[in-house]
């Protein structure tokens, strides 16, 4: 599997996400710098990590969404290639328009940073395929902007279209209707807010987080 | 030229921040805040006859997040 991993001014969990998708995927992604124009060729997967790219500043990944590589990725996405964007990379897809609404500060204005239970509603993407519709499974989250907001319209539009890949089992920062992940109409493109990358190996603490990797590998390699 | 844009939320869109703010506001006994919603305000130093809707079109593409905010453009 071909895969770049983008890393922005305040990228924190891109060595993290590089590391998953080498271990999982048996070769290592490149790492595309934002200031690039293009992305390499051939890519089967963009990945968009976690942290502050830009320090927040505006709003949580407005301004990474603005920067010269977000267009190569905008145009990549449109062409149907996936797109992974976890945390600051979720945040970073629905401030270029790849996925509606919007992440606001959590409901109890805390970061909140632990394991949490997760339902998966939609196992028929390239990303959730191999787990169990409606199959609990624990990743972390770790974040201060993961309260999901969209107006009732595009709620009920999203959930009609089956694209809530993930959802919290409980309420964890204000979410609307306990989003926590979100697929776009066309299926290949996922942002979510709890980090997968994290829970690939019994080390760290879990293995959960491994079979998203294995799915997009099998429907990609 | 200077020009002014206030970027306020959606009414209906929650505000944990102004809610923190009102509460605090309260703690320090200021008696009678009914409600508080926080926003900001951006001062945009402009080459002077810079048309209305430019601005604007900065505010929908960065300033603003049209999907929670709305915003205000003021000229001189």
């Amino acid at each position: 599997m071909k895969a770049a991993v983008i890393v922005f001014p305040g990228s924190n969990c891109d060595r993290d996400l590089a590391d998953a998708i080498a271990k999982v995927g048996g070769t290592a992604p490149t790492m595309v710098w934002h200031r690039e124009t293009e992305l390499p060729e051939g890519l089967d997967l963009i990945a968009i990590p976690g942290g502050f790219s830009y320090g927040d500043y505006l709003r949580s990944g407005a301004m990474a969404a603005q920067s010269p590589v977000m267009r190569a990725v905008v145009a990549a996405a449109s062409e149907g290639r996936a797109v992974l964007g976890i945390c600051n990379g979720f945040q970073i897809l629905t401030e270029s328009g790849l996925l509606p609404g919007a992440l606001m500060r959590n409901a109890g204005l805390d970061f909140v940073c632990r394991d949490v239970p997760l339902l998966v509603e939609n196992n028929q993407s390239i990303f959730t395929s191999r787990y169990s519709a409606g199959e609990a499974i624990t990743i972390p989250v770790a974040h201060h902007d993961g309260n999901y907001v969209a107006d009732a319209t595009t709620l009920d539009r999203i959930e009609g279209e089956g694209r809530v890949a993930l959802r919290y089992a409980a309420p964890v920062n204000g979410s609307a209707r306990n989003i926590a992940g979100l697929l776009n109409d066309a299926g290949n493109v996922l942002g979510m807010m709890p980090h997968p990358e994290r829970v690939i190996e019994p080390e760290q603490g879990g293995t959960d987080g491994r079979r998203l990797f294995e799915a997009v590998m099998m429907a990609l390699a | 030229m200077k020009a002014i844009v206030t970027v306020t939320l959606k009414p209906g869109v929650l505000d944990p921040q102004g809610r923190a703010i009102e509460s605090a506001l309260g703690g320090l006994g200021f008696a009678g805040v009914n409600g508080v919603r926080a926003g900001k305000i951006f001062e945009l130093d402009l080459a002077d006859g810079t048309p209305r809707e430019a601005v604007e079109d900065m505010a929908r593409k960065l300033l603003a997040n049209g999907v929670i905010e709305n915003f205000k453009v003021e000229l001189p």
